[in-house]
C-alpha cells in the first residue's frame, strides 16, 4: 500500500447503504452541505467505488446486501479507508439478532473507524473523518521511520 | 533542420507543461468559484493537484471483462490530443507552435479526438454504466458540433469577406502581427451577429467540457461516473488532466476568436514588460470566459436529461448560431464595416 500526504488531503467518498433506515444517509448528506463545506479539506462524494478513497457503510448489512458490500469494497482501488456510519454496523442496532442480518459491517469487511450514534449527527461523522486522517498519518509516520 | 527539430520538441514539451499547469490552476479557480458563489469556503487552489498526485499514488484496476490494450491507451490519447490542441491555437497574443500547419477546422476535428477517446474507453472498459456513458457522449458530440461549426466558420468567412489572405487560420482571428480582431471589421449588424455567436461558443463550452448540465455521459448519480465508471488510480489521473487542458484550450479558444487584444495593443509598453502584461491579461481573459462559460452555467443549472441536451442544441442554440450567422452575412451584403 503507498500512503501518500496527498491521499489525507483528497479523499474521494463512495456511499454504500447496506439496508440502513435512512437516518445515517440523511446525516451524511447534511455533513455535505454548505454548512460544514468538507470541500475544504478536499473531501468529495463521487458515483464510483473504483474512484473512491474512503467508503461509507451505513446500515447493518441484510442477508441480500452482504454479497453486494464484498464486491464494492474489492471493486475499489488501494489505498482505502472504511468507515461505519450509526449503531447498526457496529451491532445491528435496533435489529440485533434479526433473522435476516449477515452484519454487523465489521464481519463482512474490515473496517477502519466506526462513528457510533443513531443517527450519527454531522459533527460526529466530521470527528470520524478526522480520525481516519490521524490513523493514516499514523501509519505513514510508522513506515517512515 | 536540427535547430527545427529541437524547437518543435522543447516547444511541444513546454506548452504540454504549460498547458497542464493552467488547465489544474483553471480547476481549482473553478471550485472556489464555485465553492463562493454556494456561500462556501471550498478547496484551496491547489486541490486539483493534490487530487492528481492522490490518484497517481492509486492502484489502476482493469477491470477482468475490459479490453486491455484500448482501455489503456484511451486516456493517454485523450491527454495527448488536448494538449495537441494548444498547439493551434494561439496564446497570450503568441503565433501558435504549428499556427502554419493547421487552421480553425483542423482544431474543430482535434477537440473531438479526447471525447472519442473517452467513447472508446468507456465502451473497452465492459460496464454498462460506461457503455451507455459512452452513447450519452456521442450523442452529445453531435449535439454541440454544428453551433460550435457555425459559430468558426461565420468569423473565418467574415474574414475572408474583409480581404483576408488566410481567413481560416486562428492566428488571423487572434490578430497575431496585424492587431484587427472581428470586432474591427464587422459593422453594427455584425456586431450583434457576433455577440450572439459568442454566446453561443459559451454554451457549447460546458457541452464541450461535460461539465453541469451537460455531464449526462458522466451523471454520477445515474451512472456512477458513466464513461470513466471503471478507471481508478493512473488512467483517472490523465483523464482529469486532460479535463483541466481542454478547459483551457477551450477557453483559450474562445478568447482567440472573440477577445483577442493584447494590453500591449493599448498602452506603449515592449520587451519584457509587454509579454508579461499580455500574459497575465490573457490568464484572466481566460477566467472571465471560464467563469461566465463553465462556473456561473454550473453553479445555476441541473442536469440535462439526454433528449433534453440534444433538443437545445440541435434546436436553440442552432437557431441562436444561424441567426448569428445570417446577421454577418447581411452585415456583408449590407457593406457594414470592412468589406473588400
Amino acid at each position: 500500500m503507498r500512503l501518500s500526504k496527498s491521499l489525507n488531503r483528497s479523499l474521494w467518498v463512495f456511499h454504500f447503504n447496506s439496508g440502513s433506515c435512512n437516518g445515517c444517509d440523511i446525516e451524511i448528506v447534511a455533513t455535505l452541505m454548505p454548512r460544514y463545506d468538507p470541500e475544504r479539506f478536499g473531501i468529495k462524494l463521487v458515483g464510483s467505488p473504483r474512484h473512491a478513497d474512503v467508503l461509507l457503510v451505513t446500515g447493518p448489512v441484510v442477508h441480500a446486501m452482504k454479497d453486494r458490500l464484498q464486491r464494492v469494497y474489492e471493486q475499489m482501488a488501494d489505498p482505502k479507508v472504511v468507515m461505519c456510519i450509526g449503531s447498526c454496523g457496529q451491532s445491528g442496532g435496533v435489529f440485533f439478532d434479526s433473522y435476516n442480518l449477515d452484519g454487523p459491517v465489521g464481519d463482512v469487511i474490515p473496517v477502519d473507524v466506526y462513528v457510533p450514534g443513531c443517527a450519527p449527527r454531522p459533527e460526529a461523522i466530521i470527528d470520524g473523518v478526522v480520525k481516519a486522517i490521524a490513523k493514516l498519518e499514523r501509519i505513514q509516520e510508522a513506515k517512515d521511520e | 533542420m536540427i535547430d527545427v527539430i529541437l524547437a518543435v520538441v522543447g516547444g511541444t514539451i513546454a506548452v504540454t507543461i504549460i498547458g497542464i499547469i493552467v488547465g489544474l490552476v483553471l480547476l481549482g479557480i473553478d471550485r472556489k468559484f464555485a465553492a463562493h458563489m454556494q456561500a462556501r469556503v471550498g478547496p484551496p487552489l491547489r486541490q486539483p493537484f493534490i487530487d492528481v498526485a492522490k490518484l497517481m499514488c492509486k492502484d489502476s484496476i482493469v477491470p477482468e471483462n475490459a479490453v486491455v490494450s484500448v482501455f489503456n491507451a484511451a486516456p493517454l490519447i485523450a491527454l495527448a490530443s488536448a494538449v495537441t490542441l494548444l498547439l493551434y491555437i494561439p496564446i497570450a497574443g503568441f503565433y501558435p507552435l504549428f499556427g502554419g500547419l493547421g487552421d480553425a477546422i483542423l482544431v474543430m476535428y482535434i477537440l473531438t479526438v479526447p471525447a472519442l477517446a473517452m467513447v472508446a474507453g468507456g465502451f473497452a472498459s465492459g460496464s454498462p454504466y460506461a457503455t451507455v456513458g459512452a452513447q450519452r457522449e456521442m450523442v452529445t458530440m453531435i449535439a454541440y458540433e454544428f453551433p460550435l461549426a457555425v459559430a468558426i466558420v461565420a468569423v473565418a468567412w467574415r474574414f475572408s469577406m474583409a480581404g483576408f489572405s488566410d481567413p481560416f487560420s486562428l492566428a488571423t482571428m487572434a490578430g497575431v502581427g496585424s492587431g484587427v480582431v472581428v470586432w474591427d471589421i464587422v459593422g453594427p449588424l455584425g456586431i450583434i451577429g457576433c455577440l450572439i455567436l459568442l454566446l453561443v461558443l459559451a454554451w457549447v463550452t460546458p457541452a464541450e467540457l461535460s461539465r453541469v448540465p451537460c455531464d449526462t455521459p458522466e451523471a454520477e448519480t445515474e451512472l456512477c461516473g458513466g464513461l470513466v465508471a471503471e478507471y481508478s488510480g493512473r488512467n483517472l489521473a490523465l483523464f482529469y488532466l486532460a479535463g483541466g487542458v481542454k478547459t483551457f484550450a477551450m477557453t483559450a479558444l474562445g478568447v482567440a476568436i472573440f477577445l483577442p487584444w493584447n494590453i500591449s495593443w493599448f498602452i506603449g509598453i515592449t520587451g519584457w514588460t509587454a509579454l508579461i502584461a499580455d500574459v497575465v491579461f490573457f490568464l484572466l481573459k481566460v477566467i472571465v470566459v471560464m467563469f461566465f462559460s463553465v462556473s456561473l452555467i454550473r453553479v445555476s443549472m441541473a442536469r440535462f436529461r439526454i433528449n433534453h441536451l440534444v433538443s437545445l442544441y440541435w434546436g436553440y442554440i442552432a437557431i441562436a448560431a444561424l441567426v448569428g450567422l445570417m446577421m454577418i452575412i447581411l452585415d456583408v451584403f449590407m457593406k457594414g464595416g470592412v468589406v473588400l
